[in-house]
């Protein structure tokens, strides 16, 4: 099958307008040496049915999701996505076209960006976002950039309570930023400030996340505030879903705040496509990394949208930008923005209290000791379940539950820990199912 | 248009939660939350009708002929995006266990070694979000690379062309590289003498699109190859324009150590308006080792995550990448299978046809068969007429077709950068010909309609000086600015950039 509309008599035709004989004259540039001399060993062409049937037993060669009751989280999460997502990113005025260089042509999707630049400014307590990053780990990266052209320092903290990929996406890009990475431990599940502002001495930024990857409430206020006394910029990584119950980070002083978007509105997707948020104070505005939409008007003094401030950007900046980002994640903050929507400032708030409730009740459900004692959880919490969690893990799922991640992947000493995330899809019946089951496989 | 924010009223909304009949727990004070975020309310049928509207404020693919050059605009099948949706796929959990996973890893595997074949090298890591992800992540390589010959000190420059996307430069910057650039000769490709000057002991590597952003094959490739194997230094492949070669040349072949593939142009993944993309990286075997982990591998009859893979650069993104976008662009490939090269030759044919029917009309710079993109001129417009190449831009509107790319390469003065695809009809080309024929026309003889150009959009020109200057950047409520009060400065800004 190809998606190819010329005919033979078009072809003949066209080639006959150009002046050559066959298509093969076309190449005449490239030189013999570097040409391709045989078929591409692919395999064969399929019809749309036949590549149905193929993508199908891929799709059925992974496990049933609708088989499965899972508490796994750790950093993606099973939230619900609505409806008018789906209806909205299928559009084809928004899914087919490109970044919107002519903004005439481009009111929708550039409208769109500035309420989702709006909706995530609300969220975080921020003046400015960008139009979106490409995921929780790599805006932590578009962060500490922005930060060391802040301040002209050259470390970055981040808290060792930070997802993992975060940090290790931090680590991968510093050498080439000139940055120095330095991790702060957690004391029982959460960071201490008077560690935090010992190791933020000369620091550009720190990078705390809140709630951190263990579900623990960190003290953020206090972190931010020593982060804000050593003089380096407080960045918050915040889950979205949390700031109907949670503090934004721009109400206690953070410079940045930042995150990945998938808990709001994007599906699982095997990790990916999502967005991550980018916002900050105003102050930081023209050393943002990305697209941003501004509000302009036409000659008539009609209100309309545009890319802007694009001094900051490679393609006029080039090696001086801000970034190098160009595609970035429009369609799936779309999908937040869609969402958000959906919500409500009531919907999120009742998220959040959903999330809250159901997590304190599968804690009092299940009969093992938290890895964290005296902690302030959101929607996620670790326990001790006496044995390797990886095998609880592999026996829970022969009875249908996937009940966490093993934290004993990403942290030394805690084999035994089962970091159990419970969103607003999950009910208190399916949460006793899990609680017979681990009790059955631990 | 309203905003979303503007058909807010209070107590109004779309989703509800079920009910729990759960107490809630207390949020400590000082890390509760108080004051709500002010996102809209609105209810479902106001919801679904201001987005409806805001598409149809909007021009994609489905809409018409939207020859963004270097974007690769081609048709995006929609049977991609049922497969996306499968809930075998669209509801996996990436941290699931691998033996939960085994399709979807074999899909990554097999995209993988799809690409290994049509760019000519030897492994793949799918996990860059975007070709300037893929671009910083090829540095990073370089640097691991020559770290361990004990060469990184060294070798610091990276050496660039004058017609390079602006993504190249700003990725060296933040690769911790510096910038060599190197000019374009009077065929358009790389002077070779130029760089012969510029290639030492120091260079690291040269980043290159080829076929150029000037829609031109580099005939001195393979000099330019020798000219790097000799100085000991890497070739990185831009695979923007990927689209021009498939089946037909590889970058493996012209000597390239590292390709970035835009899933988002030659495998049609919808562009989104800006986003998703996918910028997997393919490179040679001695490059292999430092790849990004995990490795998606073959064990035996199935799959696994490699991560023991101790001479890495790390993770550059969460998780394996956008596979949603593998799932959509590895169809697309499927559907050609070894017919990806007719892919390629359609492109190129309707380029040079369409290049035909316009050549007389406007300047062409460099005179050559083009690939499948071409660059003309609207300098004689702009000298005799006072039309520039955003007043052509603007005017194309008004015949209902997306401009092609402006001012962009900045080698040339009122860059017009077409890119037809090879999905598009011939009548297609042809009407498209016939508009930008009639602009010609309307430069010499009415050069007002164009400078008033666009009058069919939803908008009219936008000042794009005073959206800069006046910075608003979201929304503000009850202070929220009343920008037609005030006056427009003259002249506009002119977008650039692909």
């Amino acid at each position: 099958m190809s998606y190819l509309s010329l005919t033979d008599g078009d072809r003949d035709a066209m080639l006959e307008a150009i002046g050559v004989s066959t298509i093969e004259e076309l190449f005449a540039d490239i030189p013999a040496g570097v040409r391709f001399g045989r078929a591409l060993d692919l395999p064969p062409a399929l019809t749309e049915q036949e590549l149905t049937a193929y993508f199908e037993e891929l799709a059925e060669a992974n496990a049933d999701p609708s088989q499965t009751v899972s508490f796994l989280g750790a950093g993606l999460y099973d939230h619900y996505v609505p409806a008018v997502v789906d209806t909205v990113l299928q559009r084809g005025e928004f899914l087919t076209a490109y970044t919107p260089y002519q903004p005439e042509l481009s009111q929708g999707v550039l409208q769109a960006i500035f309420e989702y630049q709006t909706a995530i400014c609300e969220l975080t307590g921020m003046d400015v976002s960008n139009a979106s990053g490409y995921d929780g780990t790599t805006v932590a990266a578009d962060a500490c950039f922005v930060a060391k052209h802040a301040t002209g320092r050259s470390k970055v903290v981040v808290t060792e309570a930070t997802n993992p990929q975060v940090r290790q996406v931090v680590k991968t890009y510093a050498p080439g930023f000139g940055l120095e990475v330095v991790e702060v431990p957690h004391r029982d599940g959460a960071t201490e400030p008077d560690e935090l502002r010992e190791a933020a001495e000369d620091a550009a930024c720190v990078i705390f996340q809140q709630p951190n990857v263990f579900g623990v409430l960190e003290p953020a206020p206090d972190l931010a505030a020593a982060a804000a006394d050593a003089g380096a910029l407080p960045v918050a990584h915040v889950d979205p879903l949390s700031l109907g119950v949670l503090e934004a980070p721009g109400n206690y002083g953070c410079a940045l705040a930042i995150g990945e978007g998938q808990s709001a509105g994007n599906p699982l997707s095997f990790g990916g496509p999502h967005y991550g948020f980018l916002a900050a104070r105003s102050e930081f505005i023209r050393r943002m990394p990305g697209r941003i939409v501004g509000e302009t008007t036409d000659a008539a003094g009609n209100r309309g949208y545009v890319l802007t401030l694009q001094t900051r950007e490679q393609h006029i900046r080039r090696e001086k930008a801000t970034s190098n980002i160009t595609t970035n994640q429009t369609l799936l903050a779309l999908g937040g923005l869609v969402y958000l929507s959906w919500l409500g400032p009531q919907g999120l708030r009742e998220v959040g209290e959903t999330c809250l409730a159901l997590a304190q009740y599968a804690k009092d459900r299940l009969n093992f000791p938290p890895v964290f004692s005296d902690k302030t959880t959101f929607k996620e919490f670790a326990v001790r379940v006496g044995r390797p969690a990886r095998e609880v893990v592999s026996a829970a799922l022969e009875q249908g539950i996937h009940p966490g991640y093993p934290l004993g992947r990403d942290y030394p000493g805690m084999d035994d820990a089962l970091l159990i995330a419970v969103t607003e899809r999950r009910t208190t019946a399916e949460i006793d199912r899990l609680a017979e089951v681990l009790a059955s496989c631990s | 248009m309203q905003l979303i924010f503007e058909k807010s009223r209070p107590g109004r909304r779309a989703g509800r939660l079920p009910a729990h009949g759960l107490p809630v727990p207390e949020v400590p004070a000082g890390l509760r939350r108080d004051e709500p975020p002010r996102l809209p309310e609105i209810a479902e049928p106001d919801l679904v009708r201001h987005f409806t509207k805001l598409s149809t404020r909007n021009f994609g693919i489905d809409t018409g002929f939207y020859p963004l050059g270097s974007c690769t605009m081609k048709h995006n099948p929609r049977v991609n995006e049922r497969f996306a949706a499968l809930p075998g796929f669209r509801d996996l959990h990436p941290l699931d266990e691998e033996s939960r996973t085994q399709g979807a890893l074999r899909l990554c595997f097999e995209l993988q070694e799809a690409l290994v074949e049509v760019t000519g090298l030897d492994a793949v890591s799918l996990q860059p979000a975007a070709g300037s992800q893929g671009e910083i992540t090829g540095l990073m390589l370089m640097r691991a690379y020559f770290a361990d010959r004990g060469e990184a000190e060294r070798r610091r420059k990276i050496v660039i062309p004058d017609t390079a996307h602006g993504t190249n430069p700003a990725s060296v910057t933040m690769a911790g590289y510096e910038l060599t650039n190197v000019q374009t000769d009077a065929r358009g490709n790389i002077d070779v003498d130029d760089l012969r000057g510029k290639v030492d002991e120091e260079t690291a590597g040269l980043m290159l699109t080829n076929p150029s952003t000037l829609g031109l094959f580099d005939e001195n490739i393979e000099q330019i190859s020798e000219i790097f194997r000799s100085a000991g230094a890497l070739m990185y492949y831009d695979g923007a324009n990927l689209n021009a070669v498939c089946g037909i040349s590889r970058p493996g072949d012209m000597g390239f150590d590292i390709v970035h593939i835009n899933l988002h142009k030659t495998f049609s993944q919808p562009h989104g308006g800006g986003g998703p993309g996918g910028g997997p990286i393919a490179v040679g075997e001695r490059l292999a080792p430092y790849l990004p982990v995990p490795a998606v591998v073959r064990e035996g009859d199935g799959y696994a995550l490699d991560y023991d893979r101790p001479k890495s650069i790390g993770k550059v993104r969460g998780f394996y990448g956008p596979f949603g976008v593998f799932v959509r662009s590895y169809a697309f490939i499927r559907a050609y299978g070894p017919q990806l090269r007719e892919m390629s030759e359609a492109a190129v044919l309707n380029a040079n046809y369409l290049l035909a029917l316009l050549r007389d009309a406007y300047e062409l710079p460099f005179d050559r068969l083009c690939m499948h993109e071409f660059v003309l001129s609207a300098r004689r417009q702009k000298r005799e007429h006072g039309v520039t190449a955003l007043d052509i831009a603007k005017g194309l509107m008004d015949h209902g077709f997306h401009p092609p790319t402006i001012y962009f390469p900045l080698i040339v003065p009122e860059a017009l950068m077409v890119e037809p695809t090879e999905t598009e009809a011939k009548e297609t080309l042809d009407e498209f010909a016939e508009a930008m024929l009639a602009i010609a026309r309307d430069a010499e003889e009415r050069s007002e309609v164009l400078k008033e150009a666009p009058r069919s959009t939803v908008v009219g020109r936008l000042d794009e000086v005073k959206a800069a200057k006046r910075a608003v950047v979201r929304y503000l409520f009850e202070d929220h600015p009343d920008l037609s009060g005030d006056p427009a400065p003259v002249g506009v800004e002119a977008p650039k950039g692909v």
